[in-house]
């Protein structure tokens, strides 16, 4: 171990398998049976066995609204697999979704656990079946029968702000504002999301689509229209991280934590965040590459959060693939972030297309494509760079992967 | 099932009263002088609790905006289209609000605002914005 191994003790970890159920827009499946088939998918991708396991951590872990945002907690899956558990943790307060696997991380590194599983189960699809997102209820108290906006929400709910579409819309007008950014340099977000999806037999949404489409697309709040807002769904993804001492216990050659980010300074409110042209990444993604001594030139794919299209931008100058503000040059044409370009982006179609598997699918799809089993979608060059980023607003976690070095 | 009516609390209420009266209300530090919102009990800069509510200007500049077309949330589909804003008030604190009587191809980023009043029912009142 080296002096800097010593001291970025995410380096003590690894991830060493990786787990999806099936994905569709409503399965109407239970959704610990999509967790339970992730989990065990995951563990024996590693090479392990159920009782191998000894960490389990989650986001955002057991809670019952809004529906269908968590499908399972620590204690539900702890209790469908029997495990014996040295550590484990379940929550929302994290940086961003990939918190939760950064806990792992951190925990191994301690010490403290071997091989942790890390879930994240949605069936919002389902959840909200036919009511739409009328379905899911903001933050407040409807214990009178009535509701009432309470906590950060009573600055917002009443101002007809209901929603992170609204607040999104109004970071990427202030970005299109300070930055000149258009709708046309924020579709391709969109569109190279969807051509990724064409090829992922997972993907939700997998016929083509133009920038006709995207620009024809109803506008929900603008500059946001339809194809800039993820798409509910139903399904569970899995990873296990574990103590890069254990090598030798697993099927293959692990992908190796280099570097993660979770710093976040300023107002954590939707609202009152000082620059509302980006966000908590940008702080998040600065602390990751101090952390290292690989560059963001060196990075060969990037799966970044696309709860909204606009987020993937701000991602992308947070992770400093271009100056801040240059994101809509950046993807201008699409042809840079395609699979054959230089920096290959959201390759399984992202939340956009794929589903909102919430944060963790970017997470799955970094280690997949590190591993050389994207299949159809396989970003060529035999990459052994990437990362990972979820979380929008004032939620950003990031890791920087490495393959084989 | 409506979801655009405040829970006031103590710490709160004074500002949804004052709202129902056609003023807006910010909280200044009387030591160090800093306004802040959302309103606390104490200076989120030096943390004195030698807090008060004041009475702002009304004046503002419109930070950033967007104009809502969809919302399944009621009652906020029954409102559709409309603006939905961030302000810079003149005392320093940001804001969540809408801006109406404004045709939103008329919005410009650091525009002049002022504050004006919506009825959400006889319990609630929001402050909302206009142009200067």
């Amino acid at each position: 171990m080296t002096e800097s191994d010593e001291l970025f003790g995410e380096r003590r970890a690894v991830l060493s398998g990786i787990g999806q159920s099936d994905i569709g827009r409503r399965l109407y499946r239970d959704p610990l049976e999509l967790t339970v088939d992730a989990c065990l998918g995951a563990i024996a991708d590693a090479g392990l066995n159920p009782t191998d396991i000894d960490g389990i951590s989650t986001y955002p872990g057991g809670m019952e609204n809004p529906a269908g945002f968590s499908g399972a907690g620590v204690t539900d899956v702890q209790e469908a697999l029997r495990l014996n558990l040295s550590w484990y943790a379940g929550g929302l307060e994290l940086p961003g979704q990939l918190g939760a696997v950064i806990n792992a991380i951190l925990a191994v590194s301690a010490g403290l656990a071997r091989h942790v599983l890390c879930f994240r189960t949605v069936f919002e699809g389902s959840a909200q079946g036919t009511k739409g997102r009328a379905a899911v209820m903001p933050g407040g108290d409807s214990r009178s029968g009535g509701f009432r906006a309470t906590g950060f929400m009573e600055w917002l709910l009443p101002f007809s702000a209901p929603s992170a579409a609204v607040w999104i819309a109004m970071f990427a007008n202030r970005h299109f504002h300070e930055y000149g950014t258009t709708r046309e340099q924020l579709a391709q977000i969109a569109l190279n999301a969807r051509r990724n999806a064409t090829v992922n037999p997972k993907a939700i949404y997998r016929d083509p689509m133009t920038m006709d489409d995207y620009l024809s697309a109803r506008m929900i709040s603008s500059p946001l229209c339809l194809f800039d807002c993820d798409v509910p769904c139903d399904g569970g993804t899995a990873m296990i991280v574990s103590r890069r001492d254990t090598v030798a216990d697993l099927r293959k050659p692990p992908i190796e934590v280099e570097a993660v980010g979770t710093a976040f300074h300023g107002r954590p409110a939707w609202d009152q965040y000082y620059d509302l042209a980006t966000m908590a990444c940008q702080d998040a993604g600065t602390q990751l590459w101090e952390r290292t001594d690989l560059r963001p030139s060196d990075v060969q794919l990037a799966e970044m959060y696309d709860g909204f299209s606009f987020i993937t931008m701000c991602w992308l100058e947070a992770m400093q693939f271009c100056g801040k503000g240059e994101s809509g040059p950046f993807v201008e044409g699409g042809q840079r972030i395609a699979r054959e370009g230089e920096l290959p982006l959201n390759t399984h179609g992202g939340q956009l297309s794929a589903g909102r598997l919430h944060g963790f699918g970017f997470l799955h799809e970094a280690c997949l494509q590190l591993w050389g089993e994207g299949g159809e979608r396989q970003v060529p060059g035999d990459p052994e760079i990437g990362v990972a980023c979820a979380g929008g607003g004032p939620l950003a976690g990031a890791l920087l992967l490495t393959r084989g070095r | 099932m409506r979801f655009d009516l405040p829970a006031p609390d103590p710490e709160t209420e004074p500002f949804w009263d004052a709202a129902r009266d056609g003023r807006l209300l910010i909280k200044r530090c009387a030591d160090c002088g800093a306004a802040h919102f959302y309103p606390r009990p104490f200076c989120p800069a030096c943390w004195s609790t030698a807090v008060d509510w004041e009475e702002a200007s009304g004046q503002a500049a419109l930070y950033t905006w967007s104009v809502v077309h969809e919302n399944d949330l009621p009652p906020f589909g029954e409102r559709v289209p409309y603006v939905a804003a961030v302000v810079d008030l003149a005392e320093g604190p940001r804001m969540m609000t809408n801006v109406v009587d404004c045709d939103a191809d008329a919005l410009t980023v650091g525009m002049a605002l002022r504050v004006a009043y919506r009825e959400l029912d006889e319990s609630t009142t929001v402050p909302v914005f206009v142009p200067a």
